[in-house]
Order: C-alpha cells, then structure tokens, then sequence
C-alpha cells in the first residue's frame, strides 16, 4: 500500500516537471526585440521611415527578388526567374507556386499567391484606376521619389505564374528598386475583401502577407506582437513568437539588454557599446553599412536660398569635432555623399573645411555682417547615420554663435518630426539616409531629385533640372564606366551647390543575447528576423 | 446631521469639479494653435470638415454655450482625438487608469501594512533605540526624492543583481487579454496553461515599482502614527490605567490604538493624491503603462487633446478620492462632523 502511495507521488511530480518545463519552453520560444519607435504603418509601400520598415519588411512580406549583401547579386524570392527584353523595355517575372498569404482572425486567403497580386501590389503605386491608388492620400514616398509612375508603362498578365512589367525606357536601377525593402507583395483578395465591406482604410493597418511572421497585435507605445507563419515558403520558422518592445529611450534599451527583457536591441548607442562589449552573455556585431548623416538647408526659403549663406555656414561647423562627441571613433568622416564602399564613390577634393574667418567673410559678402536666427532640427531618435541628433545640434549651435548665426533646436516626436520635414517646415535639418540597394541611385533620386521634392521626401526642398539630368541619364545607361562619370558629376554638383553637407557614414550596430542566433546585419536595408532562433 | 454633512460635501465636489471643467476648457484657448483643432483633436482640417466641427462645437455661439457643450461631450465619453494616435482619449483614459489605480493601490496597501506597525513600534519604544532607528531611516525615506530612489533600485536589483525587470508589467511573451486593465486580476481570468508563470512573473514586474511608490506614504504614516500613539498616550486616562498597573502591551492594543489610529485613517486617504502624484514619476522612470506616463509623453509630443483629458481624468479622480476618504472618516468619527466648512 505504501509503495502504491510513493509511486502514485513520484508519478504526479514527474507530471509536474514535465509541465513545468514545457511552460518554460513555451516563454524561450518567443523573442523580444527592443525597437526604437513605434511603426508608421504596416505596409512598407507607403513609408520610408528605417524605425518601421525594420519591424515589418522582412518579417510580414516577401519579395519578388532581393539582392545577396555579400555578392550583390540577384536572388529569387517571390519570383523564381525573370527575364529582361533585349531593350530593356520589359521584365518578366515567373512567379513562385504555392506560396500562402497569412490566414488570420481579420483574413482567411481562398487562393495561393498568383500574378493578380503582382499586378495589383504594382499597380497601386501609379495606376489612378487601382481603387487603392488613392488610400492614403496616394502617397508612395520611396516609388514616387524615384519615378515610378514615369517608369511603368503597364503590367500584363502573362499566365497565373507570370507578369510582365513594360516600362517607358530601360532603366538601370528597375531591378534594384524591385528588391528594396518597399518592393513587397501585398493581396489583392484581402484588398478586395476589405474593399466589399467599404473598410479600405485598415488594409495598411492591418497586414496580410507572405512573409514568416502573421501579424497578431500592435499597442501604440508599448508592443507589436507577430506570430509564426507555420505555412512559411522558404523554411520552418524556429520562433513561435515574436515581439517588438517599443522603447524609445536608447539608455533604457540598453539596461533592458542588461536584464533581459529584451533579446535583441535595435542601434545600442555608441558611447554604451563598452558596457556591453564587457558582457559575456551579450553579443555586439557591428557592420559598415551604406548610410550617410547630412545637415540638409532647406534652400527654397531664404536666406538659405543664397548659395553663400550655404558656404558660410558649413565652413562654421567643425565636424571633427562631431566625430569625436557623437560617433566616439565609430563613424566614418564622409568624403562625398556616397560611402566609400558605394562603387561609384568619388573622394571630393573641395569638401568644406573648418575655417570660421572664410565663413564670416562669405556671410558678409551674402549680406548679413550681423549674422541672423535660424533653426536646426534634430530627429529625436538615434539611427546609425547619426547618433545622437540632439548632441550635434548642440555642437553645432556653439560652432554657428561664433559666426554670429543663433540657433534655435527643434525636436518632435519622430513620425511627426519626418512628417512636418516632409512640409518642408524647416529652416535645416539633422538626417540621413540608409540605403535599401548597393545600387548608388539609391542615394541621389530618394533624397535630392525634384520628383522626391514633390512627394515630401527630398528635406533640402532642392530641385535642380541639371542634376536630375544627370541622375535620368545615369540610370538610361547600363554601361558601368558611363554611369559612373555621371554619378561623379552629380556628386561634385553636390559639394559646389550645398543642398546639403555630408557629414558622416555610421557603422550599424546590434547587441543581442548570446543564447540568439541567426540575425545577421546587412550592408543595406531593413533588418530581417526570419532565421532568428533561441539556442 | 450626518446628511447635513453628506450635503456639504456633495456641494464643496460639485464646486471643485465645475472649476475643474471650466480650466479644462478654458485650456484649448490657452493652447497654442486653433482651437477647434485643440478640442476636437482632428489637425489641419479642410474647409468642409471645418464648417461641421464649427457646428458640433458650437463655436459660432459665446464662450458659454461652448462650454455647455464641452460639459455635454464630456459626460458622452467625446474627450475628441489624441493628435499622436489618432484614436479617442477617452478610450486612451479608460485603457490606462486601472495600471495607474493598480500601483497606487498596492503601494497603499503596502505602505499601511508596514507604517502603521512600525509608527506603533516607534511610540512603543519612545526616545529608546528603536524610535531613534526607525525614526531616522524614516526621516530618509521621507526627504528621497522618488525618482533617486528608483534609480538607485533599478541599478542595484537589475541592472548588478538581475533580480527583478525594470519595465512593463508583464514579460510581454505572455500575451494576456486585457478585460479589467488589473493586471493580476487579467492573469487569474485569463484562461492559458502558463497561469502561474505569468502571476509570477507580473509580482516580479510588480515589486520594484510599488516599493518605490509606497516609500513616501510609509515614512508619513510612520511618523504620523508615531505622533497620534504620543498624543494618546499623554492623556490621562492612559496616565489612569497605567497606575492602575497595566502592562505596555495592553496599554497600547487595549487603551491607546483606537483613539490613535482615528487620525491615520484620515491621513491613508489623504496620501492618496500624493500617491496618484507620485506614481507618474515611478511610471516614467518603470515604463508603467499607466496614465501618468501617457500625460508626460503628451505633453513631450504637445498633443493638447490628451494633456486636457489626462490632466481632467486625473484630477477629477484626485478630488473625487479625496472627498471619499473624508466621508469615510466622518462615518467613524462622530466628532469631526460638526465641522462647519468643507475642506479639502
């Protein structure tokens, strides 16, 4: 009798551990990574904002094709093949076959992804007859910026696996546009779903893709929960859950490393890199990235409208300085807007130099021997082209005092500072630019093209028809040697006209818990969760 | 007589909230900016949209058939739009005042449970070691500056020891439904096998910030308990049973306590709007999601809808909490009611 009693105990305890450690399990399966803003919107078509492309791009949708960081070569994703007419007119993509949109409690897909949705994911950014054209103002920020609707002449089905895109002329950088993190496949089903029961205005809120997470929950300042998609394309997903913890504050992301409530944290800053690097249970990977941080005038309102007042106040700034205060050692000087590892990067011979005796000559001459007021906004967050924002406004101010320029800083909240930058409510700003493509376009139609001055992107508000002649004649070309010539000119047209000062390149940082793996940094575009497991 | 009270101070509530509302409105013409925007919460409005704001709003009439207005929307639930979110502040309001109640909550019950004992003990022990210890480290607790004091725990249980989180108050991988916004209260309705995990892991998230919150509170109980139990004791008819040879012990449980705690009662409800103060601070510095850190990032993010309707919410919960606690403490004590004015 005794003996039945222990055994019937040691059973239940054993059934105990076991549930114990199957509950464990259930926590470790889960990953939470520390980001630094809440997310714009859930679809990558209508932001550029690097904050919310990093949480949903890679994580909710895929591709049509995607570019290897390592070789910079092509790679299938969403389309297994594709081919380019002998002039360059027109690309056709053959289609991936039995790939599922995401089901979830707003969605259940009836069909397998199919070239309705290509067509209709492409046609919404330039085609006034899509019925989502017009959703949210009809604004495209990173297709519009580099001419999308000047590009695409139409989409043709070909068959149920394969579309073709005709195009006006041939341009270099098509492809490449079609592998940036915006270029993702939406679902023509669900828009049409959605469509039936007038409630268009949720599709970009509520996300369907293809992608290896499924959208489950987002709480404005506080978390975005996804969930795996078990029915995943391209491989088993090891995470069953994945959550962002919105954190705003960089220091607080770091102690949330420390104590583990976070796994992963989005741009540590640099100053604190050493306190982790201390750690053995924290990892630091740190990776050159294509990026720039730049001081942009916004040169349509005066007196920045006056090439000399331009002159005069980047010959103000010591940007050694700069390099010193805020990227402690872990930025490269720029030397051009292009980073050196860009292929057409041409080092610039007449970057500005330090000299405030030259600047308050050129202010004088440009008429205000007395120097006047003017604004600097800082972007509130810390992104690998700069830092720390605030503190190089800071530097500045002094720098400009000298000169006899008070400056006044501005701050907001992140995704109100981009939307009044894209107002062109400013007098400068502190911003940068990281890449979505080694493709060097990428750096000049996104930020300096007068189609981008149009759709809010282009922050020095600078359209100048000369310089977009030479970035329409770069891309009208695939002669490498050609394209470089004009990549060249337009960078020096850079310098001489000072739409914006190139300040630095940042290198891309990430700590993460030692017991994470498979999160890899890439030289350009959004981070990509899909291979991210716990050990 | 009792009613008589209950009257007055119905009317003194009534006086405080009609202030209170004509502030809130008067604020979205204070504010920078139109305010039509300020009250509605709906930016850079076209010309249609405007004409219907203008109608709803009725800011074609005077001041005082606005605010009529204003006071109808109100008691609906319309507190307009927060500009960051976009989405309604009343839904806001009522998302994230049970985390601020929660805390504060604990942090009381925390801070009676240990303060009155200890005040006790203190008076127990007057001008031996024990009051002169207590009274000290009371003294400290008092004059900390809460935020200090945060800081100072964070780095020592989580950041050197890893004892306990720093923020939120859930490990956010237990997904747990909101129904009551009570987080343990959430948890126990919650129906999901890792029950005990996610309690256990939400007192963990618990603990730092209530210390933190009930440090204030404690000292002041501790000190006014102390206080009360030496005026008690002074009396003669303490005096008259000691002489007749009671001991310490049943002096104090027998005779003194329940003269003596009548004014800490009052004092428990008083702390709470201090602690309501306080609790802001604590939810900042431990990313609470509670209303106080929701004020403070509006007003960094000047969306003027939200500040007006955190900053009513709050103070109308302030007021109406103090009110309570002074009726509460009427119904106990017969003598405070023939108090002629209110006061808050």
């Amino acid at each position: 009798m005794h003996k039945l009693l222990l055994a019937l105990i040691s059973l239940s305890l054993v059934g105990c551990i076991d549930s114990k450690e199957e509950i464990l399990e259930e926590k470790n399966q889960g990953l939470v990574y520390c980001a630094e803003a809440n997310p714009v919107s859930f679809n990558p078509q209508v932001t550029t904002t690097g904050s919310t492309i990093d949480i949903i791009a890679n994580q909710l949708y895929d591709r049509l094709i995607s570019i290897d960081p390592v070789t910079a070569e092509f790679k299938s994703e969403l389309a297994t093949d594709w081919k380019i007419s002998k002039d360059g007119k027109s690309v056709t993509f053959t289609l991936r076959k039995g790939v599922k949109f995401h089901t979830t409690s707003y969605f259940t897909p009836s069909r397998e992804f199919n070239a309705d949705d290509v067509i209709f994911t492409f046609s919404r950014l330039f085609d006034v007859y899509n019925p989502y054209h017009f959703i949210g103002d009809a604004n495209y920020p990173y297709f519009q910026s580099v001419g999308i609707d000047q590009l695409i002449r139409k989409i043709v089905r070909v068959s149920d696996h394969q579309v073709r895109f005709e195009l006006f002329n041939a341009e270099s950088s098509f492809l490449a546009n079609m592998a940036t993190d915006f270029a993702v496949v939406l679902s023509k089903e669900y828009a049409m779903a959605l469509k039936a029961n007038n409630q268009e205005n949720l599709f970009d809120q509520y996300p369907i893709g293809t992608g290896p997470y499924i959208y489950k929950e987002y709480r404005r300042d506080h978390l975005v929960r996804f969930y795996k998609n078990a029915d995943y394309w391209k491989h088993e997903v090891a995470l069953e859950q994945l959550v962002y913890d919105i954190t705003p504050n960089g220091t607080t992301r770091i102690a949330k490393i420390l104590t583990k409530e976070c796994d992963v944290t989005a741009h540590p800053s640099s100053a604190q890199l050493s306190i982790l690097a201390q750690r053995d249970d924290i990892n630091v990977e740190r990776e050159t990235n294509l990026n720039i941080g730049y001081w942009a005038f916004n040169t349509e309102r005066p007196p920045f409208d006056n090439l000399k007042v331009r002159q005069a106040l980047v010959h103000a700034i010591d940007i050694d300085k700069i390099m010193q205060a805020v990227y402690y050692g872990n930025g490269l000087r720029a030397q051009s807007i292009l980073p050196p590892t860009s292929w057409a990067f041409e080092l610039q011979k007449n970057m500005p130099i330090f000299d405030p005796q030259l600047a308050k000559k050129l202010l004088t001459e440009a008429g205000f021997p007395k120097g006047f007021d003017m604004s600097i906004w800082a972007m509130p967050v810390s992104r690998i082209y700069n830092p720390n924002a605030r503190k190089m406004a800071e530097l500045m101010q002094s720098d400009l005092r000298k000169i006899g320029v008070n400056v006044n800083i501005v701050e907001y909240e992140w995704n109100t500072f981009i939307q009044r930058i894209g107002e062109h409510r400013h007098d400068s700003v502190l911003l940068g630019w990281a890449a979505d493509t080694p493709d060097p376009d990428n750096f000049f139609s996104p930020l300096l093209s007068c189609t981008a001055t149009f759709s809010g992107k282009n922050p020095a508000n600078w359209c100048n028809p000369e310089f977009d002649l030479l970035l329409t004649k770069a891309l009208d070309t695939t002669d490498l040697n050609l394209r470089k010539q004009y990549y060249d000119a337009a960078q020096s047209m850079i310098i001489k006209q000072l739409p914006l000062l190139p300040i630095a390149h940042g290198m891309r940082f990430q700590a993460s818990s030692a017991d994470v793996e498979g999160i890899t940094l890439g030289p350009f575009g959004a981070i990509s969760l899909a291979n991210a497991r716990k050990k | 007589m009792i009613l008589d009270y209950i009257l007055r101070r119905l009317g003194l509530l009534f006086f405080m909230v009609l202030l209170l509302s004509i502030f809130t409105f008067s604020l979205s013409y204070l504010f920078p900016g139109d305010p039509l925007s300020n009250l509605s919460g709906i930016p850079d409005t076209n010309f249609t949209q405007n004409a219907q704001l203008e109608e709803k709003y009725l800011f074609n009439s005077n001041y005082f058939m606005q605010y009529i207005a204003f006071v109808g929307r109100i008691l609906q639930g319309d507190w307009g739009m927060s500009f960051a979110s976009g989405s309604s502040v009343f839904a806001h309001v009522v998302d994230l005042i049970p985390a601020t109640l929660e805390l504060s909550i604990y942090a009381l019950f925390i801070s009676v449970l240990v303060g009155v004992p200890v005040g006790i003990l203190a008076s127990a022990y007057n001008k031996q070691w024990p009051d002169k210890f207590i009274s000290s480290t009371a003294m400290i607790g008092y004059s900390m500056p809460i935020f200090w004091l945060a800081l100072l725990l964070i780095m020592v249980f989580s950041l050197k020891l890893g004892w306990f989180p720093m923020s939120g108050r859930v490990s956010l991988l237990y997904e747990i439904p909101a129904s009551t916004g009570f987080i343990l209260l959430d948890i126990l309705l919650a129906d999901f096998p890792y029950n005990g995990l996610a309690m256990l892991d939400a007192l963990h998230h618990l603990t730092l910030p209530t210390i933190v919150l009930a440090m204030y509170p404690t000292t002041v109980l501790v000190r006014f308990t102390r206080e009360s139990m030496l005026k008690v004791m002074d009396q003669n008819f303490i005096k008259t049973a000691r002489a007749k040879g009671l001991t310490r012990g049943q002096l104090i449980i027998h005779h003194a306590l329940r003269n003596a705690l009548l004014p800490v009662i009052k004092q428990i409800g008083l702390q709470f709007s201090t602690l309501i103060t306080l609790a802001m601070i604590t939810e900042v510095i431990f990313s609470w999601p509670g209303i106080g850190r929701w004020l403070i990032d509006s007003i960094y993010q000047r969306d003027y809808p939200a500040i007006q309707g955190g900053l009513m919410a709050v103070s109308l919960f302030i007021i109406i909490a103090t009110i309570m606690a002074e009726l509460t403490y009427t119904l106990l004590d017969p003598l405070s009611r023939n108090q002629a004015h209110g006061k808050v």
